[in-house]
């Protein structure tokens, strides 16, 4: 590993300073579960790490009946899981922590860290993209905040500028629904070969007509990418088996996988196809409980 | 080099040290607390797990200088004077020792799960241990001693 100034940041503005000044020299630790092992390996080298992960202002889960989930971005993911009222509100968010590697690296590592870090198999993105989530960028001239849609770009690559912060989480609460986070890896703790996340809205007059939905696939492209071809086929329709079996269909022809040591692009078109069948069919019954 | 200040099972420790020291590093080769292993290095195997203010974190994933002002706590910190822990104790008992490379990360996990939760299921048990791999599969002894002080810790 090259050598580095380490320097903690007290504050988000004192962060941003730090960015301004050093520029891309500078990289942002927070929890470092995944950017402390690429620069073990030299992929990452910066000259400067502002460590972020001591600024208390930014650990919080906020919630308000109107304006939904508010997380800090330097929340863990264990404060996730086992808040009470994210289980409450949106257990598939706490549910889907607990695939996530496992509990020493959910103390430690944060959820804004997870998003920033941006690999596609992250299991965080697009949990919180089915549930139609946005970012708070902070930068030197202020804030700006960006659906979850647009954040990722392409492998490990996102909208942040160089001198901006990931701040916050916004989880919207238009998105309740039956949500379910699905996900097929080799063990326990490891990353997602294939991953599915769906967030179901019935409509409330007839539990079998779908009024909105969003269907996103992990690890199966550049960045978690959403079934539009998918999502089409069921709004505003009834959820009959056969359409889910298409909706499956089109998602697994929409995505887009590569052979590696975990699977041929084949094989893992067939796992999509099968976990997005099983996810919508679980959604809908999640959904549709009282 | 970066000065560094934190407590280590309940001594303040106060060193110099290069930024790039993981914990692991720190615990192992600076201050000789060997108990704390490194194996994968990269925070799948878990013989590095360490509690830092009461939480079982992987010490090879989080750079020392990170936890400065924090109570870490280690392996060597866990018996009192002559008496193993409750855990360490059960360990031995129920042969869950074997070469003994993942032991201190194993027992270190158990004890963070069981002063959260006193009376783990199995289930609980399996899931807590999860980020440690023994490499000699004893999972199932390593399992049954957790549950054997359940309620003791």
């Amino acid at each position: 590993m090259n050598t580095f100034e380490y320097v903690p940041a007290k504050t988000v503005k004192e962060a941003c300073g730090l960015l301004c000044q050093y520029g891309e020299e500078a990289k942002i630790l927070g929890g470092g579960q995944s950017l402390v092992t690429l620069m073990k390996q030299d992929f990452v080298s910066p000259a400067y790490l502002i460590d972020i992960k001591g600024i208390s202002d930014l650990d919080y889960i906020r919630y308000d009946e109107t304006d939904g989930f508010r997380i800090g971005a330097l929340t863990t993911h264990r404060s996730l899981e086992k808040s009470a009222v994210v289980k409450d509100k949106y257990f598939m968010l706490s549910e889907m922590e607990r695939t996530l590697a496992s509990v020493p690296v959910r103390n430690w590592g944060t959820v804004g860290g997870n998003l920033a870090h941006a690999d596609p198999a992250s299991d965080l993105a697009p949990t919180l993209m089915a549930l139609g989530a946005e970012v708070t960028l902070t930068g030197p001239n202020g804030e700006r905040v960006v659906s979850l849609d647009d954040f990722f770009i392409d492998y490990f690559e996102t909208a942040l500028r160089p001198d901006e912060i990931l701040a916050e989480i916004h989880v919207p609460n238009s998105g309740q629904g039956g949500g379910i986070y699905s996900k097929f890896a080799q063990r326990a703790t490891d990353l997602a070969v294939v991953s599915v996340a769906v967030n179901l809205i019935l409509d409330p007059d007839n539990r079998d007509l779908c009024k909105g939905i969003r269907i996103v696939m992990g690890s199966v492209g550049p960045t978690p990418l959403r079934s539009k071809r998918g999502e089409d086929l069921l709004k505003g329709q009834t959820l009959t088996d056969t359409l889910i079996e298409e909706t499956a269909r089109v998602s697994a022809e929409d995505a887009q996988p590569t052979t590696d040591i975990n699977g041929s692009e084949e094989y893992k078109r067939e796992i999509v196809d099968v976990l997005v069948r099983r996810t919508i069919k679980e959604a809908k019954a999640r959904a549709a409980a009282p | 080099m970066q000065t560094l200040s934190l407590t280590i099972n309940g001594e303040t420790v106060e060193s110099l040290i290069d930024p790039r020291t993981t914990l692991q590093k720190f615990l192992h080769d600076t201050l000789g607390l060997t108990g704390t292993k490194e194996g994968c290095g990269s925070g799948l195997c878990g013989c590095c797990t360490v509690m830092v203010d009461g939480k079982a974190v992987k010490s090879c994933l989080i750079f020392a200088l990170q936890v400065r002002g924090k109570s870490v706590q280690t392996i060597e910190g866990l018996a009192q004077e002559d008496t193993l822990d409750p855990v360490q104790h059960a360990f031995i008992e129920n042969g869950a020792i074997q070469c003994g490379y993942c032991s201190a990360g194993m027992i270190m996990s158990s004890k963070a799960l069981l002063e959260e939760n006193p009376n783990p299921s199995e289930k609980e048990v399996r899931h807590a241990l999860s980020g440690n791999l023994c490499r000699c599969t004893g999972y199932h002894k390593i399992v049954k001693a957790v549950l054997s002080v359940s309620g003791q810790v």
